[in-house]
């Protein structure tokens, strides 16, 4: 890459704060074109702090577990026989104190927590059955545990909804010029060949683009986008705008292989899913893991740039994941009409005129 | 049309299923005229290969007439008598470019799977399970040839289907598994496995300047096969390899040794039970005795050449004798492309008649007895092909395909 490349974080979440100064497509725009390794800005102040609270919790409440575990069976109710179990749940409380303190924006270890509190719950139910329970402690101490949940499941859900984004990126060399990779992927209108979630992309003017794009379980989403930076040769970053569906930004770089064989193009993207993290949860549920996505999506651009068109077996007419294949035997035409992507309709062919002239290639 | 789908382990079904239709404007339809079952369908026929689905069409050799093209094919036309190569590929990435058409990035849609399975993907594959593309095979009256400007080549009507339909994948795959070995004159070469592509090794070593050829497999029919061709043999079986193959070569060990069996050699009783139990508890998913064995006899310097499909992991691997020892090891599916013409070249000039190896000729609707047969290598099968349009007396129904028995 060029030494004058500039690093910086780019975070989608703020496009509201976008104003029209901000529309220039040059190198001169001093900014933020790169969203590589770039983590957007750290949640709201209120949900760390009740994290850390919960990480002094944690660890006061994993040493007492680890160091008097007969205390804590008989404030809870439980019996004696299970000082060792206890001991267990300690170190869990410790780790997961331990995790929040170790991460900048603990997201996970404060998940870890709720799924810490389940078991407990859950362990709780199973003692509240024992012949020599005491109910009423046990009652006592699973309010506890209970309020200590609704703790923690509010603060996961802060932190999980904050400007992180779900983030995705993918690489991949294309056996053509710099240039032309560079200009095909330049002409947005292009993106919807190759990106299967893409409906449309459609110029609006002042370099700013309209999208289209099937979400999750089907629904429609739409989004404008303006381009941030844009370098020919070298990158083009885009957000999108003000009352978008989906928030997100992208940044495609593309750099010339070693030894002249072809070019490199690497894809950033950054987007907050519908219904946030419980969306996010859902799309991965049924197969769609944004890297995996973003590198299919890929893999179809280089198919439309080296062979002309996105390339079908019989197992993928519905899709490429998982679950979308098909058995590898013809499809019958009612079959086809649900069809989310067939070449023979969505392209035309990108490279015929110049395969024809390049003759066959053996 | 009818197509011999995969149904699980060991079970086939050979049903009505919908015509193929053009899906890419470089695709060609070809009306099935010949195709044959390879002895790597066993692997999906007894359920190794992972990602099969239910319905899956199998096979990938196969051969016949072009009856509609993309509007892309322009060397094509209808009525061109072709054979298709089983690696689907390109020809415009940097692999085929290097005339590595098996490593094709761009004929692969689940190039995914593969990735996951072996950290990057080789190139789509004809009837060969869901990691290499999912494409229907080519045990069907019709087939989609995706790239048909680049993989099919048109043959002579002199020559018979037997003649030319093993360019598909056998006799490159053979003549690739030779040609890995850099055969000097003098040279000597043992080779593992007397199925159809280890038969087309020995020939091609032969071709190819070697002085001797050591063949090595347990089939009486097989070894004799491979006589006719002109190798050696040893009866694994009746012999120890090893102390054969040093007493043929004076203790110096073969030049190079080539591995035509694959992941479901099988072995004297102990080594083969040792890995029947481990590939059984998914410990090891291939049984690479004929690699080990191949490693330990092979000369030091000389070049071990890994022809025979393996799938996924193997242990007790003997690195150290081939570090230790200087050897090569040479692998890939071959790049049929690559080889197509050439070979064609030397069927017409009389170099070698493919139609040798062909034992059965059955119908395609037999294709569940064909492999039953061929699996358990009941009544002397070697290699069987299946005509759509067999009449089941000697004859196809439009006549002119001779019967080779």
């Amino acid at each position: 890459m060029s030494t004058n490349q500039q690093t910086g974080t780019f975070d989608p979440g703020e496009s509201s704060s976008t104003n029209d100064q901000e529309l220039q497509t040059s190198r001169s725009y001093d900014a933020n074109y790169s969203v590589v390794g770039a983590r957007p800005g750290l949640s709201s102040s209120s949900a760390k702090r009740l994290a850390r609270g919960l990480g002094w919790f944690s660890v006061g409440l994993g040493l007492a577990e680890l160091l008097a575990p007969r205390a804590i069976a008989n404030i809870s109710g439980v019996s004696n026989k299970h000082t060792g179990l206890i001991r267990l749940y300690g170190l869990r409380e410790l780790a997961s104190g331990i995790g929040i303190f170790a991460q900048k924006k603990p997201t996970e270890a404060v998940w870890a927590r709720v799924a810490g509190d389940a078991l407990d719950l859950v362990s709780l139910g199973v003692a509240c059955t024992a012949p020599d329970a005491k109910r009423g402690r046990i009652t006592f101490a699973t309010a506890n545990v209970l309020a200590v949940t609704t703790l923690d499941v509010i603060c996961a859900m802060q932190l999980s909804n904050g400007k992180q984004g779900i983030h995705a990126s993918a690489s991949c060399v294309v056996n053509r010029p710099l240039e032309e990779v560079y200009n095909f992927w330049r002409d947005f209108q292009n993106l919807p060949r190759f990106m299967r979630h893409l409906e449309s992309v459609e110029n609006i003017g002042e370099g700013r683009t309209r999208w289209k794009a099937k979400g999750p379980a089907g629904i429609d989403v739409e989004w404008e986008a303006m381009i941030v930076a844009d370098v020919p040769g070298e990158v083009i970053t885009w957000r999108s705008l003000e009352n978008s569906d989906v928030d997100n930004a992208g940044a495609v770089r593309f750099e010339q292989a070693a030894g002249g064989r072809g070019t490199i193009v690497r894809v950033n993207f950054e987007y907050q899913p519908l219904a946030g993290a419980l969306g996010a949860a859902v799309a991965r549920l049924f197969g769609e893991e944004p890297n995996q996505q973003l590198d299919d999506d890929l893999r179809r651009f280089k198919q439309v740039l080296e062979v002309g068109e996105v390339v079908v077996s019989d197992a993928t007419l519905l899709g490429t994941g998982y679950m979308s294949q098909r058995p590898a035997r013809p499809a019958a035409a009612s079959e086809l009409e649900g069809a989310e992507m067939l070449p023979s309709e969505t392209a035309t062919n990108y490279r015929s005129d110049e395969r024809r002239s390049e003759g066959r290639t053996m | 049309m009818k197509a011999n789908c995969w149904y699980g382990k060991t079970t086939l079904s050979v049903e009505d299923v919908p015509d193929p239709q053009i899906l890419n404007q470089r695709d060609a339809i070809v009306k099935i005229s010949s195709t044959a079952i390879c002895g790597s369908d066993l692997h999906l026929y007894n359920g190794l290969i992972p990602t099969m689905q239910r319905g899956d069409i199998l096979g990938h050799e196969f051969m016949g007439e072009v009856v509609e093209v993309g509007r892309e094919v322009s060397n094509l036309k209808i009525g061109d008598r072709v054979v298709v190569p089983f690696p689907i590929a390109c020809g415009n990435c940097f692999f085929c470019k290097e005339q590595m058409f098996s490593l094709c990035e761009n004929s692969n849609p689940n190039a995914w799977m593969a990735e996951k399975m072996f950290g990057h993907a080789a190139s789509g594959l004809f009837g060969y399970s869901h990691l290499t593309g999912g494409y229907a095979g080519g045990q069907a009256e019709y087939a989609r040839v995706p790239f048909a400007d680049v993989g099919p080549i048109k043959v002579p009507d002199h020559l018979t289907d037997e003649q030319v339909l093993f360019l598909s994948d056998i006799f490159p795959t053979g003549y690739m598994g030779a040609e890995m070995c850099d055969i000097k004159p003098g040279d000597t070469i043992a080779i593992w496995g007397c199925g159809p592509v280890g038969q087309f090794s020995i020939r091609s070593a032969l071709l190819l300047g070697a002085e001797r050829v050591i063949a090595i497999d347990e089939v009486p029919e097989r070894l004799k096969m491979a006589e006719d061709g002109g190798a050696e043999t040893i009866n694994y079986r009746e012999e120890s390899v090893y102390e054969r193959l040093m007493d043929m070569t004076g203790g110096r060990g073969p030049d190079a040794c080539i591995d035509d069996v694959g992941m479901e050699a099988h072995a004297p009783a102990i080594i083969n039970a040792y890995d029947r139990v481990k590939q059984a508890m998914m410990l090891e998913t291939d049984r690479p005795h004929a690699l080990r064995e191949a490693i330990m006899c092979c000369r030091n310097g000389g070049v071990v050449s890994v022809i025979g499909v393996y799938g996924g992991l193997i242990d007790k691997f003997p690195i150290g004798s081939v570090m230790q020892r200087s050897l090569t090891i040479r692998t890939g599916q071959a790049h049929v492309q690559r080889y197509m013409r050439p070979l064609l070249q030397m069927i017409e000039n009389g170099d070698i008649d493919p139609s040798f190896v062909v034992t059965h000729t059955m119908s395609l609707d037999d294709a569940p007895h064909a492999y039953d047969i061929f699996k358990n290598k009941e009544d002397n099968c070697i290699k069987v092909v299946l005509k759509p349009d067999w009449n089941g007396n000697g004859a196809a129904k439009d006549d002119n395909y001779p019967v080779i028995h």
